[in-house]
């Protein structure tokens, strides 16, 4: 994992010194509300529904476990004792004051963490696959782009003032899970013909209110270009992204409205001229790549065979173990979900006891490192086959281990009503009733990858457009309405979700959804998944039966 | 009145040429579309010439007359419309551009540490108050993570 240098220490320090200053220039009236704001969104400081929020980077969400003690440090001494971690592999507080905000960047910033531009119409936390480095389908290791592109990112002095906000993934394996596809700029590393590695580039992706699926702008860039073609991309978008609207500020409006060929053109044109004083040099990839070099791994894990006798003789265990871990490139090693998807919890928190237990269980079991995933869970990447069982019965007992990762139950769910000043509806409650009627593991698991997305609002935070079910809430007339889609995907066949019709009434979204499972289970084909059968039989069949004699909102 | 200009204050005593009033004698600076409807007449002025740049408008229209061009303003109307950060850019960077580069308008000051990495040179307060908050400013951060023009 990437370890701070004096200069990156003292950026982070300089920045938590330079927002305390700002903060209390405002508190003293010397800044006014409007530039405030501003200011305190490039720091991660929303001013939300009940108390400011605050949004802490989780860069490609790798975390040591010193930081996710300090999390649970202030989760207690400055929250309500839990953190939420988000679909940026970010973590937020619900609950800071105001003027102790640039306290929790001080405390922040001595452990190697800040919340620089993790809100605003700025580059945002630059996000990639969770299960980078140690998956078996890589064709690199994209975290050592990802910190490049996160320091070229940091305090940039040009684009800190853009249309919208402005987001890019990295994504180093053939399966896509990073949604690199929906980023303003999705970044692949791939093979070319000569068998030389470099990159695909991916422009004008996005969710929100206008979901668009990302085109390749640049099928084969050399890596020396990485950064030039980027500050080529982030100038034309800074000069011509529009701005008259906030709506169609984003960068996947002016590839639209420009065509990706024009867009292109200027892009190219830009990048001809300034490539050749922007290169990145292999002694400088070289040295980033020594930051995640691989830890160290005991050459005959492999050799234990108690992790197959305790599944034979523990159903449960095996049960965790199909769904909560993932192969590793190493033999004898596993990846590790934690579920952060109790049947009890909102999806996505954490509480100060479970954090200060993970940092302990990851120092023991996996090198002391953690990481979170767009899907708002956390993973143990390099747990040893051996220790698994061990693991699992801890986790077990932390509320860390119900087995349902890639399951209907592992909702992605925004903060909702409850929490956002944007959101028009509930969304942590529809989840809660959602958990409770699907309370039966068995039939969870006899439906297997499923994909429920729901957000609170249009701003789609936790991408409903692109779950296999998307739901989302509206407001009509003072009333929570959810809007249903079914057939999205933010993998390597992205799609958008498909309306299956009208809204439904809040006390009808559990019925719609366990609707639309049964039609599922009585009509997929052996082995067919859920989005292969919408794929195949389209939204027809699942509209039926929802909307049977049903009373819904006009529209 | 007073500015900051390479970091110290100043005194400046340009004059704002505004789209229908009559040139004036001294150092004067007009609209980048009053540079294009009178470039002859003011290529005869006595003074020095100085251009005002909105985000709108587009750097490469002058590019081919920055010789004769000693002061580019860069108006901010709102501080969140960040163009000019790109025109100080491309001025710098791409045109070469020696001459003085002054933010004026309402820029925060907490932007012009930025402001100074990409070329800005000169920055002229919204209130009299900012003069040293401005100085102060420039020197927000010690270290930077990526190259621009300084």
């Amino acid at each position: 994992m990437y370890q701070y240098n004096d200069t990156d220490q003292t950026l982070v320090n300089e920045r938590a010194a330079q927002f305390k200053r700002q903060t209390e220039q405002f508190l003293k009236g010397e800044i006014s509300e409007d530039q405030f704001r501003a200011l305190r969104l490039r720091n991660g400081l929303y001013i939300q529904t009940h108390a400011p929020m605050l949004r802490i980077a989780v860069p490609y969400g790798l975390l040591n476990s010193k930081q996710i003690r300090k999390l649970a440090y202030i989760a207690r001494q400055y929250d309500k004792n839990y953190c939420h971690f988000t679909t940026r592999q970010n973590v937020q507080f619900n609950w800071p004051k105001l003027e102790e905000v640039p306290d929790i960047l001080a405390e922040l910033a001595s452990v190697q963490m800040h919340a620089i531009q993790t809100s605003g119409n700025c580059m945002r936390n630059t996000t990639s696959d969770h299960l980078a480095g140690v998956c078996i389908d890589e064709i690199e290791d994209p975290r050592p782009y990802c910190e490049i592109i996160r320091q070229w990112t940091t305090l940039h002095p040009e684009f800190d003032y853009l249309p919208r906000k402005f987001k890019i993934a990295v994504s180093g394996a053939l399966h896509d899970r990073a949604a690199t596809q929906f980023h303003d700029i999705g970044v692949h590393l791939v093979k070319n013909d000569a068998g030389e590695t470099g990159f695909r580039i991916l422009v004008g992706g996005g969710l929100g209110r206008t979901p668009i699926i990302g085109q390749v702008i640049k099928p084969y860039l050399e890596k020396k270009h990485l950064l030039s073609y980027l500050e080529a991309i982030l100038r034309i978008y800074n000069l011509f992204g529009r701005r008259d609207n906030k709506y169609k500020a984003r960068i996947k409006i002016l590839v639209k409205e420009s065509g990706l060929e024009k867009f292109s053109e200027l892009v190219e044109r830009e990048w001809h001229l300034i490539r050749d004083n922007l290169e990145l040099s292999a002694d400088r990839i070289d040295a980033m790549k020594a930051q995640f070099t691989p830890p160290a791994y005991e050459p005959d894990a492999d050799r234990d065979t108690g992790f197959t006798t305790h599944q034979l003789e523990n159903p449960a265990f095996a049960t965790w173990v199909k769904y909560n871990t993932a192969a590793h490139k190493i033999a004898g090693y596993r990846a590790a979900f934690l579920s952060l998807k109790a049947p009890d919890s909102p999806p996505g928190d954490m509480t100060d006891t479970q954090l200060d237990a993970v940092a302990d269980l990851a120092d023991q079991y996996s090198f002391g490192e953690i990481r979170s995933t767009h899907r708002q869970n956390l993973i143990f990447a390099d747990v040893k086959q051996a220790d698994l069982f061990a693991l699992w019965q801890q986790l077990d007992a932390l509320k860390l281990a119900t087995p349902n990762i890639g399951t209907v139950t592992d909702m992605i769910c925004c903060p909702g009503l409850d929490f956002c000043s944007l959101a028009n509806a509930g969304s942590i409650g529809v989840a809660k009733e959602i958990n409770e009627a699907l309370d039966d593991m068995d039939y969870i698991h006899d439906i297997g990858d499923l994909k429920i997305n729901m957000s609170g609002c249009m701003n789609g935070c936790a991408h409903q457009s692109v779950g296999h079910i998307g739901i989302l809430g509206v407001d009509k007339k003072g009333t929570e309405w959810y809007q249903l889609t079914l057939g999205g995907s933010s993998e390597n066949q992205a799609a958008i979700g498909e309306r299956l019709g009208p809204a439904v009434a809040k006390d009808q979204v559990t019925n719609a959804i366990t609707t639309i499972l049964d039609v599922y289970v009585k009509q997929r084909l052996a082995d067919e998944s859920f989005l292969d059968m919408v794929n195949r039989v389209g939204i027809m069949p699942f509209k039926q039966q929802v909307y049977k004699g049903q009373v819904y909102a006009d529209n | 009145m007073q500015i900051i200009k390479d970091k110290q204050i100043t005194d400046d005593a340009w004059l704002t040429i505004t789209d229908d009033a009559e040139l004036k004698a001294g150092d004067i600076s007009v609209s980048l579309a009053r540079w294009k409807k009178d470039k002859q007449l003011l290529l005869g002025h006595n003074g020095k010439i100085g251009v005002r740049i909105g985000p709108a408008d587009s750097v490469e229209d002058i590019a081919a007359d920055l010789d004769h061009i000693q002061l580019i303003e860069l108006d901010f109307p709102d501080f969140a419309d960040g163009r000019s950060f790109s025109h100080a850019w491309l001025l710098r960077g791409r045109y070469h551009y020696r001459g003085e580069i002054r933010a004026t308008g309402h820029y925060m000051p907490d932007q012009v540490f930025y402001l100074s990495r990409v070329g800005v040179n000169a920055f002229k307060p919204e209130k009299d108050e900012h003069l040293p908050v401005i100085i102060n400013h420039l020197n927000d951060f010690t270290v930077t993570y990526q190259p621009s023009i300084n």
